[in-house]
């Protein structure tokens, strides 16, 4: 009997890591096109997409001496609140947040870059307050980029194994996504079982990028 | 329109110059005339807060004085708080809305749907509010934008080179629709331009703008009447400009053109230029006064003048009608004295 237990972990990390992901992006992105000081913009853009570059290990390393019960957050975490961060479900979550964000976030950047600066300010001389010019006229027309940027990141997410292997660890029922499942199984000489969950994930990703895309194609038709 | 008076008074330092320009506004329209790339949109973006100068003060009294900017007593309102339209060489309608929508967009939530409506048809606009801004044309977009400008009911309209992207024939249509608006609206209109027939057209008063620097300013008839300085004299369409040698104090030689002029005006030291319209020349007998021959000179046929170059190269118009395509041109040309311009570099 398939344990079906790695497909809803998969599916509830890496929906609420897209959800972070998505939101985190589009905001870090809009304040980083909107700092005026380019150093400190060159040095902020390198520190967020250094995770696209890094192995992931590395990456799952850093996040480990952070988040595990001895680093700056992990132990504050386990003083304050007596939770525990690393080796538990909220940690796929970090791993997938962290890995899938440079995605999203240079994605929107370059999106947003691609909209004529004259809309914003024009919506500035109309009196739009800065919150609906970043709605309606930033977000709005930078729409079809940040959706790819948004299936890419999920993608990542979804996918997401070396930095959740050393942050989360591969505990059954618990912290094993997916990915880990279909490593475990290999592992334990369990191809049927593996090959099952390898199927999952083709299905689910492709179901994704289909519905991602149809949205985008339909909105751009409307105006284009 | 009485005593409203608008202030600018910008400086800031721009890669290739530092633009610092002065101004009293209270005539209703101003025209700013200047080569590109000499801090005219630079100005406008200033008045209406997009960019911030370094230093200086920007106001506006309708009732009581409003200061937009005044970097001694660190004041800075955001473009939201100015009541500016501002109306961008490529209109900047937003895509991803309709006609209505782009309209409505400066107005509050809860606005009345008809001054929408009346803009509308005001700026005939009707049957096409559900379109989107690329299924426009270029003169209806620029009425879409301008609609939204008005529906903001702003107190100072800035037009930044509003007809440069557009072909001659939609051109000349566009600035007759412009000039008709812009004396319905009851506020200051600026409008940057490098065209001297659009800042002629729209404007009582202009300012010549070069390197960010004010070279002329005043009566738009007088500047063009009287240039003064070679660079306005260019801008506004002077197409013989020749350094000079003063000979006597009627007397110049032009140093470009080998020829010596009398003029009508006395010559003072200051002056080193003079300029000659291209229109201002007349066929002429071998013993009259400024006279030089024709030898060598070429033709180049328009629609409705000839274009004649002559050996020296000096420019000569002359106005023909559409079906003449023979022209003989004469032996003699002169110029009169009083239309020697004299100019100071």
């Amino acid at each position: 009997m398939m344990d079906w237990s790695p497909i809803f972990i998969s599916m509830k990390t890496a929906s609420l890591s897209i959800f972070i992901t998505f939101f985190l992006g589009l905001i870090v992105a809009w304040g980083l096109i909107k700092l005026k000081n380019d150093t400190i913009k060159i040095v902020l853009d390198g520190i967020f997409t250094l995770p696209l570059v890094l192995p992931p290990t590395v990456v799952g390393f850093f996040l480990l001496y952070t988040f595990g019960v001895r680093g700056p957050i992990g132990s504050f975490f386990l003083e304050f609140f007596a939770v525990k961060i690393a080796f538990s479900w909220p940690a796929t979550v970090i791993a997938a947040v962290v890995m899938s964000f440079p995605l999203m976030y240079r994605s929107a950047r370059g999106a947003y870059e691609q909209v004529d600066s004259n809309l914003l300010d024009a919506g500035r001389t109309l009196g739009m307050s800065e919150w609906n010019i970043f709605w309606k006229i930033l977000f709005a027309n930078a729409l079809p980029g940040i959706i790819s940027g948004g299936i890419l990141a999920f993608a990542r997410g979804l996918g997401e194994f070396g930095a959740t292997a050393m942050l989360a660890g591969n505990i059954a029922g618990q912290t094993r996504t997916l990915p880990m499942a279909v490593y475990s199984e290999v592992a334990a000489g369990n191809m049927g079982e593996a090959f099952n969950y390898v199927i999952v994930i083709v299905i689910i990703s492709f179901i994704v990028i289909f519905i991602m895309d149809f949205v985008s194609i339909r909105k751009e038709k409307q105006w284009k | 329109m009485s005593n409203k008076l608008l202030k600018v008074n910008i400086q800031k330092k721009l890669k290739e110059f530092d633009l610092n320009v002065d101004f009293e506004l209270e005539k209703p329209c101003l025209g700013i005339l200047g080569p590109s790339g000499c801090g005219k949109s630079m100005t406008l973006k200033s008045i209406a807060g997009i960019v911030d100068p370094d230093e200086g003060l920007v106001s506006l009294t309708t009732n009581e004085e409003n200061t937009y900017f005044d970097s001694d007593n660190k004041i800075n309102l955001k473009p939201q708080k100015r009541n500016v339209g501002y109306l961008f060489q490529n209109y900047a309608l937003f895509p991803n809305m309709t006609v209505e929508e782009n309209v409505a967009i400066g107005l509050p939530k809860n606005h009345d749907p008809k001054i929408v409506s009346d803009l509308i048809k005001r700026f005939h606009l009707n049957g096409l509010e559900k379109r989107y801004p690329r299924q426009l044309s270029g003169g209806q977009q620029q009425r879409v934008a301008l609609a939204r400008i008005l529906a903001y009911s702003p107190d100072v309209i800035l037009l930044d080179e509003p007809f440069s992207a557009m072909d001659t024939y939609l051109k000349e249509q566009l600035r007759i629709e412009l000039v008709n608006l812009l004396k319905d609206f009851d506020g200051f209109s600026i409008l940057v331009t490098h065209d001297r027939d659009e800042a002629f057209q729209f404007c009582d008063e202009i300012i010549i703008l070069d390197e960010g620097k004010i070279i002329a300013k005043g009566e738009t008839y007088e500047i063009f009447e009287n240039p003064k300085k070679v660079q306005v004299a260019r801008l506004t369409g002077c197409k013989n400009i020749s350094k000079i040698e003063i000979v006597d104090d009627y007397h110049v030689k032009s140093l470009d053109w080998g020829i010596t002029f009398e003029v009508s005006k006395k010559i003072t030291p200051n002056i080193t230029h003079i300029g000659i319209r291209a229109h201002d020349f007349s066929p002429a007998e071998k013993d009259d006064v400024n006279v030089m021959d024709t030898k060598n000179a070429t033709k180049l046929e328009m629609p409705f003048e000839w274009e004649i170059t002559l050996e020296n190269g000096l420019w000569w118009k002359r106005e023909k009608l559409i079906y003449e395509h023979k022209f003989v041109i004469p032996e003699y040309l002169k110029i009169n004295p009083e239309n020697i311009i004299l100019l100071e570099e």
